[in-house]
C-alpha cells in the first residue's frame, strides 16, 4: 500500500535533539512523488539533520518517517538501494579518477559488467565528464565535482534523490546546468529533496518548506507562498538608502527593511491598511527624498516574513 | 609577545578538547615506565625447563632438586630421553633441557667427562648466558668438589655461533608487521570518516562486514610481501637461516597479519581522527616490542607482564617465527600459537563490526 502512496516521503512530528539543542522540532512533511521539493533555511535550521534522519543516518528523538513506504530508521537497510544521496561536502574519492569512482559505485550497486559499462558511458556523456575520465576527482573544479557527485548519486536510477546543499560550492552557470539535470530527472519520475539557502534555487522547486531553528515555518508552492505572506512590500528608491532604512525600521508597524543597493524593501503586515503612506510619512519626517511603490512579494520577502514572525511569536497569521 | 601567547593558548585549548590525546600524554609515559620497569629483567627466573633423568639415582635426583632450588629453572616436563628434550625445545615448550645420562654417578667423579648436559635454545643469548651461569654452579656433593672443570656441559642448539641477529630478525618481522599492518587499517576507516567518504558509503547497500573484510584483505598481500622482504634481507645480509619452509612462515604470517589488521580496524572504530588512530597504534606497539619476548626472555618477565604479553599477537608470532625459522618446528607443534591468533582475529573483527555504526549519532 504505502509504496503506491502519492507521497515519496511522509514524516510526522519528526524531532531530533542533540543534548539541549533541538535541531529539528516536530516536523511534518509530505513530499509528493516525481517532484522537486526544497528545504529552504539558513545554516543551522535543521535541513541536513532532517535529510540525515530521512535516509537513516540519524535516529529521530521523536516522531515517525516513512520514505518510499519504508519506515526509517528501522528498515533503513531496505531503503539504501532505492535512494541516491549527495552530501554537502564532496564525498567521493579524491585520489581515484572519475572513471574509477563511477566504477566503484557501480560495483557497490552490483551492476553486471555490461550494464556497468553502458551506464558509465551514458553518465559521462550526460554529465559532460567525458574529458575528465582519467582525471583525479580531487583535482577537479567545484562544478565538475558536483556533476560527478550527481552522476554517482543517480547511477543506480534511485527513486528518490536526497541532495544536501548540492550547489553551495559552484558558480552560477554550473548551478543553472545542475538544475536543468534535476528537472530532467523529476520529469523521468524521480523524487528530489533538495536543501538550499539560495532564494533563486528555492523558487525553482515545485514545492518547498521553509525551515527556521528546526521548525517548519511555511510550506507550499513558491507562488502560493509569495501570494500569501500577509505582508505588503513597499519598495523605496531613496537617495540616502541607509538613512531611510534606519528610519523605516524604527517604525513599529514595519516588520523589516532590507537594503538592496540603492533600493529598500520594507515589509509591513497587511493588517495596516495604507503601507505606502506609512513609509512616505517616515521619509517626509526625515526629509529624505524618495519614490515608493507597492510590489509583489519575492521569496526572500516570504522568508523574512515567516522567520521574523516565528521569532516574535507570530504577529500576523 | 601577545601573538606568541595567542598561539600557545590556542594550542593548549585544542589539546584539551582532544581528550584521547590528552589521555595519551599521561598514559604513554606511565605505561611505558611500567613496561620497561617490569620487562627489563636480566635476573631471569622460572625458565620453562624439562629434565630427562636417565640415571634416576639418589645422587641425580638430589642434583635435579638443587637445580630446582636455584629457581632459575622450572621443570614443567620430565621425560625419558634426550630426544624428547630436543622435541620440547623445538616446539618452544622449554628453553632449557637438563639431560642426565645413565652413568651420571660415575661421571660426577670423572673430571674428564661432564656429569650432565644442558640443552639450550641458543637463539636467545640471554638464555645461553643463564645456562653458562648454571654450569658454573658448584655441585653440592662431596665427591664432585674436587672437580677442576664444570660439572655441566652447555649445548646451545640452533645458534652455535651465538649471533644476536639470528634471534632478532624473526622477531623483527613481527614488530614491523605490527607497526605497518595495524597502522594501515587503524587510519583506514578514520580517514574515510574525516574526508566524508563514509557518509556516502553507509548510504549505499555495502554491508559493514563487506566494508571491513574488503578493507583488510588487500593488506594481507602487502604484509606477506614484507615478510618475504625481511626474511630475504635477514638471510642475505645477516645469514639468518630459514630452517622450516617458506610456506609455513607464510601461513603463520597470514594468521598474524589478519590479527593485526583486525586490531587496526577496531582502533579505527574507536579513534575520531587519524592522529588519534596513530597514537593508539603506538600504544599497542610498545608492549608488542617489550612484552612479546622479542627483547627479553618471556619466561623471565613477571606474571602480570606475561599475561599482557599473552594477549598480544606479536608474542605468538615471535614464537612462531623463531620456531619455524630457527628450530624447524612444524606448524603442528606450534598449533596453539596459531589458534590464539585465530581467536584474536575473530574477537577483534567482531568487536570492530559491532562497534562500527552505520549511523552518525
Amino acid at each position: 500500500m504505502p509504496a503506491q502512496s502519492e507521497y515519496a516521503i511522509q514524516a510526522r512530528s519528526l524531532t531530533k535533539q542533540f543534548g539541549d539543542l533541538t535541531a529539528v522540532n516536530h516536523l511534518d512533511l509530505d513530499v509528493p512523488r516525481a517532484k522537486i521539493y526544497g528545504f529552504l533555511g539558513p545554516n543551522g535550521s535543521g535541513k541536513s539533520t532532517t535529510i540525515r534522519m530521512l535516509c537513516g543516518l540519524l535516529t529521530p528523538s521523536d516522531g515517525t518517517a516513512s520514505v518510499l513506504g519504508i519506515d526509517v530508521p528501522g528498515d533503513a537497510k531496505l531503503l539504501k538501494p532505492k535512494i541516491g544521496y549527495m552530501t554537502q561536502k564532496f564525498s567521493l574519492y579524491g585520489d581515484l579518477t572519475v572513471e574509477e569512482n563511477l566504477d566503484f559505485m557501480a560495483d557497490v550497486y552490483s551492476f553486471s559488467r555490461a550494464e556497468k559499462k553502458s551506464r558509465i558511458a551514458e553518465l559521462l556523456q550526460k554529465f559532460d565528464l567525458a574529458k575528465q575520465v582519467k582525471q583525479f576527482a580531487g583535482t577537479m573544479s567545484g562544478g565538475q565535482k558536483q556533476r560527478l557527485a550527481l552522476a554517482c548519486a543517480v547511477l543506480h536510477r534511485p527513486e528518490l534523490l536526497l541532495l544536501d546543499e548540492p550547489t553551495s560550492a559552484v558558480d552560477p552557470k554550473s548551478r543553472r546546468d545542475f538544475w536543468g539535470k534535476l528537472f530532467e530527472l523529476a520529469d523521468g519520475g524521480t523524487t528530489i529533496l533538495v536543501s538550499t539557502h539560495y532564494m533563486d534555487e528555492a523558487e525553482r522547486c515545485h514545492r518547498l518548506a521553509i525551515l527556521d531553528h528546526g521548525s517548519k515555518v511555511a510550506d507550499g508552492q513558491p507562488g502560493e507562498l509569495q501570494a500569501s505572506t500577509g505582508m505588503s512590500i513597499v519598495e523605496v528608491l531613496a537617495e540616502d538608502p541607509y538613512g531611510a532604512q534606519v528610519a523605516i525600521e524604527a517604525r513599529p508597524e514595519v516588520l523589516s527593511a532590507t537594503q538592496l543597493g540603492v533600493r529598500l524593501r520594507a515589509l509591513i503586515p497587511q493588517s495596516f491598511e495604507n503601507p505606502v503612506q506609512i513609509i512616505n510619512e517616515v521619509l517626509a519626517d526625515m526629509g529624505i527624498k524618495a519614490t515608493t511603490e507597492l510590489v509583489p512579494a519575492s521569496l526572500e520577502d516570504v522568508f523574512v516574513a515567516v522567520t521574523q514572525e516565528s521569532r516574535t511569536g507570530g504577529t500576523a497569521s | 609577545m601577545i601573538r606568541l601567547f595567542a598561539v600557545m593558548k590556542k594550542e593548549i585549548r585544542q589539546l584539551k578538547r582532544d581528550r584521547l590525546t590528552a589521555g595519551m600524554i599521561v598514559g604513554i609515559p606511565i605505561v611505558q615506565i611500567l613496561l620497561f620497569g617490569y620487562a627489563i629483567n636480566t635476573d631471569v627466573r622460572n625458565l620453562a625447563s624439562g629434565v630427562a633423568n636417565q640415571a634416576n639415582t639418589h645422587l641425580s635426583r638430589q642434583f635435579v632438586a638443587e637445580l630446582r632450588e636455584t629457581q632459575v629453572l622450572e621443570f614443567g616436563y620430565s621425560v625419558e630421553t634426550a630426544d624428547e628434550l630436543e622435541r620440547l625445545l623445538r616446539s618452544g615448550r622449554i628453553s632449557i633441557g637438563v639431560h642426565i645420562p645413565p652413568d651420571f654417578d660415575r661421571r660426577v667423579v670423572d673430571p674428564r667427562r661432564p656429569a650432565a648436559h644442558l640443552l639450550v635454545d641458543g637463539a636467545d643469548p640471554t638464555i645461553v648466558g643463564i645456562a653458562n651461569q648454571l654450569a658454573m654452579m658448584p655441585v653440592g656433593f662431596e665427591a664432585a668438589k674436587t672437580r677442576p672443570n664444570r660439572s655441566l656441559e652447555v649445548r646451545p642448539y640452533y645458534n652455535p655461533e651465538r649471533r644476536t641477529a639470528i634471534n632478532i630478525v624473526p622477531g623483527l618481522i613481527g614488530i614491523i608487521l605490527t607497526l605497518t599492518m595495524t597502522l594501515f587499517t587503524a587510519v583506514a576507516i578514520v580517514r574515510e570518516r574525516e574526508r566524508g567518504n563514509l557518509e556516502l558509503l553507509i548510504n549505499t547497500p555495502v554491508s559493514t562486514t563487506q566494508l571491513m573484510v574488503g578493507k583488510i584483505v588487500p593488506y594481507i598481500a602487502i604484509g606477506l610481501v614484507q615478510v618475504a622482504l625481511i626474511a630475504a634481507v635477514g638471510q642475505i645480509l645477516f645469514e639468518v637461516p630459514l630452517r622450516g619452509t617458506m610456506a609455513e612462515l607464510y601461513i603463520a604470517a597470514t594468521f598474524f597479519i589478519a590479527a593485526n589488521l583486525s586490531l587496526g580496524l577496531l582502533i579505527s572504530t574507536v579513534a575520531n581522527t587519524q592522529f588519534q588512530a596513530m597514537q593508539l597504534t603506538f600504544f599497542v606497539l610498545l608492549p608488542s616490542i617489550l612484552l612479546s619476548g622479542f627483547m627479553f626472555p618471556f619466561d623471565g618477565m613477571p606474571t602480570v607482564a606475561q599475561y599482557i604479553g599473552e594477549i598480544l599477537p606479536n608474542t605468538h608470532f615471535t614464537r612462531l617465527a623463531r620456531g619455524i625459522m630457527l628450530r624447524d618446528a612444524s606448524l603442528l607443534e606450534l598449533g596453539n600459537e596459531l589458534l590464539v591468533l585465530a581467536v584474536f582475529t575473530v574477537v577483534a573483527m567482531t568487536a570492530a563490526i559491532t562497534r562500527f555504526s552505520r549511523r552518525l549519532d
